[in-house]
């Protein structure tokens, strides 16, 4: 009671404790980010999406697809049994905003990338009860019907990099080429690959015609969890 | 300031001796067994900052006491799993897939396994229970096998894929006669009624025998002869009734004119080679297996 009296009637030294207790919970709230760095597991082929997937993300997003798929396999047996490898940190670095999650009124989807067909997504998209059973996943028809534009794709790439995703000068020349020679079964796909290793190319939605939200969006399925190569690394490899 | 603690008339409770214009504040602590687990969840959780990982750290994070680190104990709990399993496991390892297949135990323990395996990774495209699914997606439970039923063909299948980015994928691609304009759309329609009659329906029989005479020079080197295909290229069987793009006289033709090539995914890297066997192997029993 005496302290209370004595503080309560210095403002200043009021001030300055007030001070005090605020920034203990800011640095336990921001120092931890400063260490982000050690929790990025070392491992090889985690690469910035192609323009093509990040317009897929982009929809991805929009359609809220997360609210009802994770993206994030947690250390634990009946999850490594039945997705596959745990997820690392280092998968989701170029992700922003990342899809990780727990909640899943449909399957985690960190793995689904070379799971199915190009032409299974999109049958499946278009109409989910056709091949899945029970299954409650809104229909997704539009998407086929959806032209993508391409010519401002350089802009999204560039605001990724300001906030540290790796985009190459080179990819950001290429941006626009690249977003319509993944998804033409014709197209040139020797630089894409070199520039993006892994990256699903050919006619994707089954129109080879015309690039659409479907292109996009089974671009962007069919690389996730793809990346690393976990034949090469061993748990303590993958220490944080 | 606390000036006058004093018993509240109405309630009959103290007061903390707190007056702001006349307004008096019970004093009605919180019950004494809730702030002692209170205190008691403050030391767990201190001892729990000790004991277990907790705080970032300028090079990392505190490691606990204990060394916990959740990665190795699933390595463990999955090592442990295996162990269990060992005896079966390894039996699969080792015995080829015949020697599964006639083994009660190991064919027991293929067949739960592999039918788990199944559900989550196969029924999406060929159904529960590999019944198939409209849109090219072959049912795997009867005696029609487009790359074969034998246990090898199937295992081959599995790890490989069919017209899937693998090394050793199986390829084949029917030409689409009509986009590319190698045959006429009369002929196309001679050949749908022609293909129709190899399983019995009943046609317009010029149609059928104009039909016969385009199928000998432009089909059966895949199809057959006789039109029951070739497992080697992957060409379906044409007179068993089995039609993968349905069987309507139009959709037929469209998958003459411009065919649709079904796509299967390897599994080889995905799931681990015992895991594959065990698919293979339940497969097999669904009900065509050769």
């Amino acid at each position: 009671m005496k302290w209370h009296k004595a503080i309560e009637t210095r403002s200043v030294l009021m001030l300055v404790l007030i001070l005090i207790t605020v920034s203990i919970g800011g640095i336990v709230e921001i120092v931890p980010l400063f260490t982000i760095e050690s929790t990025i597991e070392k491992v090889e082929g985690v690469r910035p999406y192609t323009p093509l997937e990040q317009v897929g993300r982009n929809i991805y997003i929009r359609e809220g697809c997360y609210n009802c798929h994770s993206q994030m396999l947690r250390a634990f047996r009946d999850e490594v049994e039945r997705y596959g490898h745990y997820s690392l940190a280092a998968e989701s670095m170029y992700d922003h905003p990342f899809q990780w999650g727990s909640k899943r009124t449909g399957p985690d989807l960190a793995r689904v990338g070379g799971k199915y067909s190009n032409e299974w997504h999109v049958a499946h998209l278009i109409d989910p009860q056709q091949l899945v059973q029970g299954s409650i996943m809104p229909q997704y028809p539009f998407l086929a019907d959806a032209e993508i534009r391409t010519d401002d794709i350089v802009d999204h790439l560039r605001a990724l990099r300001l906030v540290g995703v790796p985009y190459s000068d080179e990819m950001m020349d290429e941006a626009a080429a690249d977003m319509t020679a993944q998804a033409d079964p014709f197209g040139d796909h020797g630089g894409l690959q070199a520039r993006y290793p892994k990256a699903a190319v050919g006619d994707l939605d089954g129109d080879p015609t015309r690039l659409t939200e479907m292109d996009a969006l089974v671009a962007y399925l069919q690389i996730l969890g793809r990346m690393v190569d976990f034949a090469d690394y061993d748990t303590p490899d993958l220490r944080q | 300031m606390p000036t006058k603690i004093e018993k509240d008339s109405v309630t009959g409770t103290e007061t903390t001796g707190h007056e702001w214009d006349g307004i008096k504040e019970l004093n009605s602590p919180l019950p004494r067994w809730w702030l002692y687990v209170m205190y008691a969840c403050i030391v767990w959780s201190v001892a729990y900052w000790f004991i277990f990982p907790a705080i970032p750290w300028i090079d990392g994070y505190t490691r606990g006491l204990l060394g916990y680190n959740q990665r190795d104990a699933l390595e463990q709990q999955l090592a442990a799993a295996r162990e269990r399993q060992a005896v079966l496991r390894d039996g699969i390892d080792k015995a080829s897939l015949q020697e599964i297949r006639n083994d009660a135990q190991l064919l027991q323990f293929a067949v739960a396994g592999g039918g788990i395996a199944f559900a989550d990774n196969c029924a999406g495209c060929h159904g529960l229970g590999g019944a198939g699914q409209r849109g090219g997606y072959p049912s795997l439970a009867d005696d029609a096998w487009i790359w074969g039923g034998t246990l090898d063909a199937i295992h081959t299948t599995l790890q490989h894929g069919i017209r899937w980015d693998d090394a050793d994928t199986r390829w084949s691609e029917m030409p689409g006669f009509g986009e590319l304009g190698i045959l006429t759309e009369a002929e196309i329609s001679d050949v749908a009624d022609y293909a129709l009659s190899l399983s019995g329906s009943a046609g317009n029989a010029a149609a059928i025998a104009r039909g016969a005479e385009v199928f000998e020079f432009q089909c059966a080197a895949c199809h057959g002869d006789q039109g029951t295909g070739m497992e080697d290229v992957g060409a379906p069987n044409l007179a068993d009734r089995i039609w993968l793009y349905g069987g309507e006289r139009e959709q037929i033709v469209a998958q003459i004119a411009q065919p649709e090539h079904g796509v299967m995914p390897g599994w080889s890297g995905r799931l681990d080679p015992a895991a594959i066997k065990m698919l293979t192997v339940y497969v097999h029993t669904l009900g065509g297996g050769q």
